[in-house]
């Protein structure tokens, strides 16, 4: 067992929580700025969103403390999936992007 | 925690080591997380291919909803806070801590539940229907006037996607603030959830889209019932764990949803 190694580093806990709130107010003040068109925003929204997912789930979560296998396991195999939904759903929806529609 | 090699004896034959390292109940409910976070994840890919391909997308929330769903947002963030810090005083055996840091993650849940009904009504009051869906519920308000009685008539997959993902999401936050309570409070949270359940059915009033829905809560007391009927137990260091990711899991949800739905719909 190394959660008492974790336990001595709580710090780090309150850390990520401040990081995560910071990025919030980030996603924030840009809906609020618009500086963005709707298309350019998705991809910033979604690329700070993937960060906060990422500190959740490798310090909340603990996987950044498991083994190699499941880490890596679990991250592969749900990627695939999204990947293949996306294959499913966006074709489309690039299409009309294509178009010239914003 | 990659403890499950403890019961490792070094016997040949006897025992096999773990693939992952981690004990069953973890594994298990990882692999839960992963098959839900498919199914948010069909949800959200038709969120935002229903958002590139309507033109135009509504806007219909302006400062004060991003307001009331940044604190939302502040209340999930902090309970995966003092999610992470029950699960450290679980893990010293420090069992009034742990209580103690569950009720505060229950206490942010629950104010987020609360604070999510409450952008609920007043959207439904003024007129953010699904057309069919909120008739069963009993929430009528046809003749409602305004910009979102516009877009529910203009742009029906707005209403469609907003309630169906946030529902699903809330659905989900109920039941880890029920599952919170059992394990922190095992039998002696039955009767506090059934006088919560008995006090919300009767005073959300019949108009209200909670009416029928708070219902949920009695389903969630008798799934309770039902399992610490059938497995009375103490619950360890490694069932607060394995509830917390769970916890982290809906708050993670929460990540995308807040930016896609709220974020990408605003007008300020």
């Amino acid at each position: 067992m190394h959660d008492v190694a974790h336990d001595d580093s709580k710090g780090q806990y309150f850390w990520v929580w401040g990081a995560l709130l910071v990025l919030t107010a980030v996603e924030v003040w840009l809906g609020y700025k618009q500086i963005f068109e709707p298309v350019h925003m998705l991809e910033i929204l979604l690329i700070l969103s993937i960060i906060k997912s990422a500190l959740i789930i490798g310090y909340f979560m603990h996987l950044k403390f498991e083994k190699a296998l499941m880490r890596w396991m679990l991250v592969i195999s749900v990627t695939a999936c999204f990947i293949i939904m996306y294959f499913f759903f966006f074709p489309d929806a690039d299409r009309i992007l294509r178009l010239g529609v914003k | 925690m990659s403890d499950a090699a403890a019961a490792h004896h070094g016997l040949p034959g006897e025992y096999e080591a773990p693939l992952f390292g981690a004990y069953s109940k973890k594994v298990g409910m990882w692999l839960f997380l992963a098959s839900d976070s498919l199914t948010f994840g069909a949800l959200l890919f038709a969120f935002s291919y229903n958002r590139i391909y309507t033109v135009p997308w509504p806007t219909p929330f302006h400062a004060e909803s991003i307001a009331n769903a940044t604190v939302m947002t502040a209340c999930l963030l902090s309970s995966s806070l003092t999610m992470v810090l029950g699960v450290f005083a679980a893990q010293r055996g420090d069992r009034a801590w742990t209580r103690n840091w569950l009720l505060a993650t229950m206490a942010f849940g629950t104010a987020f539940i609360v604070l999510h009904g409450m952008e609920w009504t007043k959207l439904i009051g003024e007129g953010l229907t699904v057309p069919g869906f909120m008739t069963v519920l009993g929430v009528s308000n046809s003749g409602a006037t305004g910009e979102l009685a516009d877009i529910s008539k203009n742009v029906p997959q707005f209403a469609q996607a907003f309630f169906g993902l946030t529902a699903m999401h809330m659905l989900h936050v109920t039941i880890g603030v029920i599952y919170l309570g059992v394990i922190a409070f095992r039998k002696w949270f039955l009767p506090v959830l059934g006088v919560i359940w008995i006090a919300a059915a009767f005073l959300i009033p019949s108009g209200n889209v909670f009416h029928y829905p708070v219902n949920i809560l009695g389903g969630g007391l008798i799934l309770a019932a039902i399992i610490l009927f059938l497995k009375p137990k103490d619950y360890d260091a490694h069932d607060v764990e394995v509830c917390g990711l769970y916890w982290h899991f809906v708050d993670l949800v929460w990540m995308f949803i807040f930016p896609l739905v709220y974020l990408m719909s605003t007008k300020v």
